[in-house]
Order: C-alpha cells, then sequence, then structure tokens
C-alpha cells in the first residue's frame, strides 16, 4: 500500500479539512500518515522518512503557507527525499492574487502540484494514481 | 507468619527485605557491600546473617526472589531511524525495561559507531526503524553493518515488520543470537513498546545476569527476574493505579538518586492540563522512566556538579563550600557515608541538583507558536503539573536530613516556566528503602506489596 504523508503546516490549527483529506485518500486505498495540525516541515519529512512516502500532501488555510514552505523542497534533499512528491493546497496566500503568479513561486520553491482555494481532495485523486504511478 | 524474601543486588549495596505476607507488612531490612567482582553469594550471605540477626534467625521463606543492577546494571544500545521517531522509541523501550541507554544511534550506522558498541560492552542491542510498511533499507543495512561485526550481544529486532524475514537472514547466517518483534512504533507517533520489552526482560534472565556472574546466586535464591529500575517501575505503578479495592495514590513521580546514576519515573498519562496546548511527537507512556547515567552522588558527582551554573557555585562558596572539592572527593570515595552537618549540607546540595537536572530532562516542554488564534503552545512530552506525590528514594535521599529540600527541586520552578514539572505534590519519602522489593512481591501479592507501599512510604 503507498503512503501520504499529510498535515498542516506552520502555526495553522485547521483541523476539519485535514480530516476530510485523511477519510477521502484512506477510502481510496492509502496508507495515510496524518501528522496533524501545527506541524513543521520536519514532522511532514520525519513521517516519510520512516514511512517511505513517495508523497507528501501540505495543507495550510490561514495565508501563511508561502513563509511555512520555504526550504522545504531544500530540507527533503537533504533527508534523502529528493525524489518524494509535494503537493500544496488550501489558502496559501494572503488576499486574493493571481493564481498563475502562485503556483509558478510554489513550483519554483520545488513543490509539484499547487492547488487553488476550493480544490477538493476527490478532484485531485487521479492525479495522485497517476502521480504514484510514474514514480513507481 | 508466613515469611517471603525480596533481595536487590544494587550496584554497591545487596540489599534484603523480608516480609510477613499474613500481616502485610516489612519484618526486617538488611545490607552488604554487593561482592560481584569476586562471588556473588559472599555478599548476599553477609546480608543474610545481618537480616537474620534483626528478624530472630532463620525463616522458611516461601520464595525468595531478586532483582538487580550489579556489574553496570543492563547497558543496552539503542538503533533507529530519525532521531524523535523511531530512534526514541527504541529509547523508550530500552528504559521501560529497566535498562540504561548507553548509546543512541540512528539512520544508517557506520563502522565507528559499531565499534562505539563493542568498546561500551553493551549487553542488548534493539534495533528498530521505520514504521510497518515503511523504510526498510536503513534497518537492513544497520543489521548488516552488525552482522559483519565480531558483536555477540543479542540482537532484538523492532523495527518494519516488512523487514522481518530480510534481518532474520541476515542474522541468522552470521550466527547472531537474536530475537524478532513487534515493531516499536507501527505507525507514526504510536509507540508499541511491550513486546520488544517483553524480550528485553527475558534475555536479561536467560542471558545477561549469566554473562554477569550474578546467576550464581540463584543457588540461594528462586530467581532474578528482572533489573531493578524495572522492579521500581512496576512498584510505582502499582502504587499509582491500586489494585483491585486497595485504591492507589493516582498520578505521581519518584526520583532516585543513586551514586552512579539518577532515575526519574512518572506515572500519569500527561496530557495538557492547559486549553491551549497540542501534543507534538511521539506517544508518551503512562509508566515512563528516565536514567540519566551522568549525574548522581559519587560515581557520577562531577556530572551533578557540571550542571551548576556559575552563578551557583559562587552562591555555594559564599557559604562557604567549595562545590568543586565535594564533588571531586566524593567521586573518587564512592563509598563515602556523611558523618558531619557539612556533609548532610553538600550531599543535599548534590542530591537536590541531581533531582532538579533529571526531573528536567524527564519532564514535557512547552513551546510557544504566535497563531492567528492567539499564543499556542506545543506540548513535547508528559505535562506532570498536576502530578499530586512525589516520592524519594535511593540512599542519600533517605538518610538525609532535608529530604524534602532534596525533593522540592523536582517540582515547579519560576526560572523554568517551559518544564512542565509537579506543581504542588506531597513529598513521601521511601524511608525503609522498599520500593524495589515491592516491585518484586508484586508479582505474586500485589495487592500484599500495595498495602505495604501506602504504610511504610511516608509523607515528610
Amino acid at each position: 500500500m503507498e503512503s501520504i504523508v499529510i498535515g498542516v503546516i506552520g502555526a495553522d490549527v485547521h483541523a476539519v479539512g485535514n480530516r476530510i483529506i485523511e477519510y477521502t485518500l484512506t477510502q481510496a486505498g492509502y496508507n495515510v500518515v496524518n501528522v496533524g495540525v501545527l506541524s513543521s516541515q520536519e514532522d511532514f519529512i520525519h513521517a516519510a522518512i520512516e514511512t517511505d512516502a513517495k508523497l507528501i500532501l501540505v495543507s495550510s488555510l490561514y495565508g501563511h503557507g508561502e513563509l511555512d514552505c520555504q526550504g522545504m523542497r531544500e530540507k527533503c534533499i537533504e533527508s534523502g527525499l529528493e525524489n518524494v512528491l509535494l503537493y500544496v493546497g488550501g489558502n496559501i496566500v494572503v488576499g486574493k492574487q493571481d493564481f498563475n503568479e502562485v503556483e509558478q513561486r510554489f513550483k519554483a520553491m520545488g513543490f509539484d502540484r499547487v492547488y487553488p482555494p476550493g480544490t477538493t481532495i476527490e478532484q485531485v485523486l487521479d492525479t495522485i494514481a497517476q502521480d504514484l504511478r510514474s514514480k513507481a | 507468619m508466613k515469611p517471603y524474601l525480596l533481595a536487590d543486588f544494587g550496584s554497591t549495596f545487596t540489599k534484603l527485605t523480608a516480609v510477613d505476607l499474613e500481616s502485610a507488612d516489612i519484618i526486617g531490612t538488611a545490607k552488604a557491600i554487593t561482592t560481584v567482582e569476586t562471588n556473588i553469594i559472599e555478599g548476599y550471605r553477609t546480608a543474610l546473617q545481618r537480616l537474620e540477626e534483626v528478624v530472630g534467625g532463620r525463616l522458611p521463606y516461601e520464595k525468595i526472589l531478586a532483582c538487580s543492577s550489579a556489574a553496570g546494571g543492563l547497558k543496552m544500545a539503542a538503533i533507529g531511524l530519525v532521531e524523535e521517531l523511531t530512534t526514541e522509541a527504541a529509547k523508550r523501550v530500552c528504559l521501560g525495561a529497566g535498562a540504561k541507554v548507553e548509546l543512541v544511534l540512528s539512520h544508517h550506522i557506520t563502522k565507528s559507531e559499531v565499534q562505539e558498541i563493542l568498546d561500551k560492552k553493551i549487553d542488548i542491542i534493539l534495533l528498530a526503524g521505520g514504521a510497518n510498511g515503511g523504510n526498510r533499507d536503513c534497518v537492513v543495512h544497520n543489521a548488516m553493518m552488525l552482522a559483519r561485526s565480531s558483536i555477540t550481544a543479542p540482537i532484538v529486532f523492532a523495527g518494519n515488520k516488512d523487514a522481518t524475514d530480510e534481518i532474520s537472514e541476515i542474522l541468522s547466517a552470521s550466527h547472531k543470537t537474536y530475537f524478532l518483534c513487534e515493531n516499536v512504533m507501527p505507525r507514526i507517533n504510536v509507540l508499541n513498546t511491550e513486546s520488544a520489552k517483553n524480550t528485553i526482560k527475558e534475555i536479561f534472565v536467560k542471558n545477561i545476569i549469566e554473562a554477569k556472574g550474578i546467576k550464581k546466586v540463584e543457588s540461594m535464591v528462586d530467581q532474578v527476574v528482572f533489573p531493578t529500575p524495572h522492579a521500581v517501575l512496576m512498584a510505582a505503578e502499582l502504587l499509582s493505579r491500586g489494585y483491585d479495592d486497595e485504591t492507589g495514590l493516582g498520578d505521581l513521580m519518584v526520583a532516585d538518586v543513586g551514586g552512579a546514576t539518577t532515575d526519574v519515573y512518572s506515572m500519569a498519562d500527561g496530557l495538557p492540563s492547559q486549553v491551549n496546548a497540542i501534543l507534538s511527537g511521539l506517544e508518551e507512556p503512562y509508566a515512563k522512566h528516565t536514567v540519566e547515567g551522568d549525574i548522581g552522588m559519587r560515581y557520577s558527582a562531577l556530572g551533578a556538579l557540571q550542571t551548576m551554573t556559575h552563578a551557583e557555585r559562587h552562591h555555594y562558596d559564599k557559604q562557604h563550600i567549595d562545590i568543586a572539592l565535594e564533588c571531586e572527593m566524593r567521586a573518587k570515595q564512592i563509598d563515602f557515608i556523611a558523618s558531619s552537618g557539612h556533609d548532610y549540607l553538600v550531599d543535599n546540595i548534590i542530591a537536590a541538583k541531581c533531582v532538579d537536572a533529571a526531573t528536567s530532562r524527564h519532564v514535557g516542554t512547552l513551546k510557544g507558536v504566535y497563531t492567528p488564534m492567539g499564543m499556542m503552545y506545543h506540548q513535547t512530552g508528559k505535562d506532570l503539573t498536576q502530578v499530586t506525590h512525589f516520592i524519594g528514594t535511593g540512599g542519600v535521599v533517605i538518610s538525609s536530613n532535608d529530604p524534602r529540600m532534596v525533593l522540592r527541586s523536582g517540582t515547579h520552578d519560576e526560572n523554568k516556566p517551559f518544564e512542565l514539572r509537579p506543581f504542588n505534590p506531597d513529598f513521601l519519602l521511601d524511608k525503609d528503602y522498599i520500593m524495589s522489593a515491592m516491585g518484586l512481591l508484586s508479582l505474586d501479592y500485589p495487592e500484599i506489596a500495595l498495602k505495604i507501599m501506602k504504610k511504610r512510604i511516608v509523607k515528610i
């Protein structure tokens, strides 16, 4: 069973969406490793190392996602996870910004997939399956 | 009278406790120097003679059970993958089994780390790494490194279950003594101690006490059943939880200050007591044990000295106590016993420092985070602020002329606001030094052991 690490990054305590993601991914047949709210980059990375997860799915709802996600890809590389897939979604930046620009900024930070507000986890299931297949 | 005898082979003293099961009380205690270097039976015989003088002759003991921390105690190496996860879980399992963790290794181990295992004369190696279904490369690499070495110590594998068959093949091909257990961390942040802990205890009984020359004493006692810290852990858990109708004391802590080590035990769930704290990190056990091998009253007095700040030393200087000199003297003269008022005062100061430092390392901590919802705290470890009983044991604390002052140093400290120390506990003293004996007795007679502890561990 493929493992996916999920959680809410930074000083963010939005717990409900995170539970929905856990539920949906579990139903879809993944071993979901939920590091919970208020999680640091290290919490995600350590969990991914121990569980051999190929995908880390970061949620951020409170607008500080850009600050919280900085340097995460570099830390993954240092930790031997250079090939891990990084997804991010939620309200990841402050205010109403052009999402194309936001996506570019997060991709430059090393994220593979960046999702705008309002994206549901169901909409992403096919992409997850496809991305994981290409990594296998 | 129905007498029952408990023996504790300590690093310095062999302690005997005779119990009457009918009246549920202690008949007498005695001690003598441990003689594990020559023949452990000699010290035991001497202690037994002294006990006979106390209780008035030889008694028909129903059973004689023993625990041991002689010959360096049980020295273990804990190996895991990530420091905060499987490595920490492995470490906790060792401590829970009553071992001293002499070496903690994580990620892929190297030749020099393997050499360290040999140099430190490790008794048992606990090999963990990877959650179930998770990483297996690392634990397999580490097993290979152990397999290629000249290590003869038993290896307990308690890592990713997917790697079990491979590990088993690697270790059996190189003729290592090994045991397979359940993963210490089957899922992220979930601690699973029982399986590995029980295996460690079995190995201790079957292999380790033999190798250390302790088994000889089994010609005189029925069985040496576990390492002393494990006996104390059992006693403390029983005293906290109670047994059947006999109620326990609830959440409690124990500080055991010895010559070479300082052990701290806590019996509590340790969940956050304030609403704005969120638990983070690995799950904590209800019955938790930590041992500080670098701080103690004699052999490790210099370690205790190191935990003192310059300001503290200066403070004692002004009271005409050269604390550095006193610690050096105690470290050289490990059988030193306080006789003057000055000696007692200095012992109290060092003991208080041991309890203080060991408590700091045992209790959970808070770390503040500013969030849009206001200040929140990450709690790592156990919140022990609500603990109601703080028990002191160990020779120096028991014979201290001010045990309250010693134990108070393990409680709330305004200078350490982020350490979750007991706020306002009652202080108790194990005045007859019976906790390890009661842990042993609890194997057969938990209710009697509990009654005796409630009677003999007194409020101060």
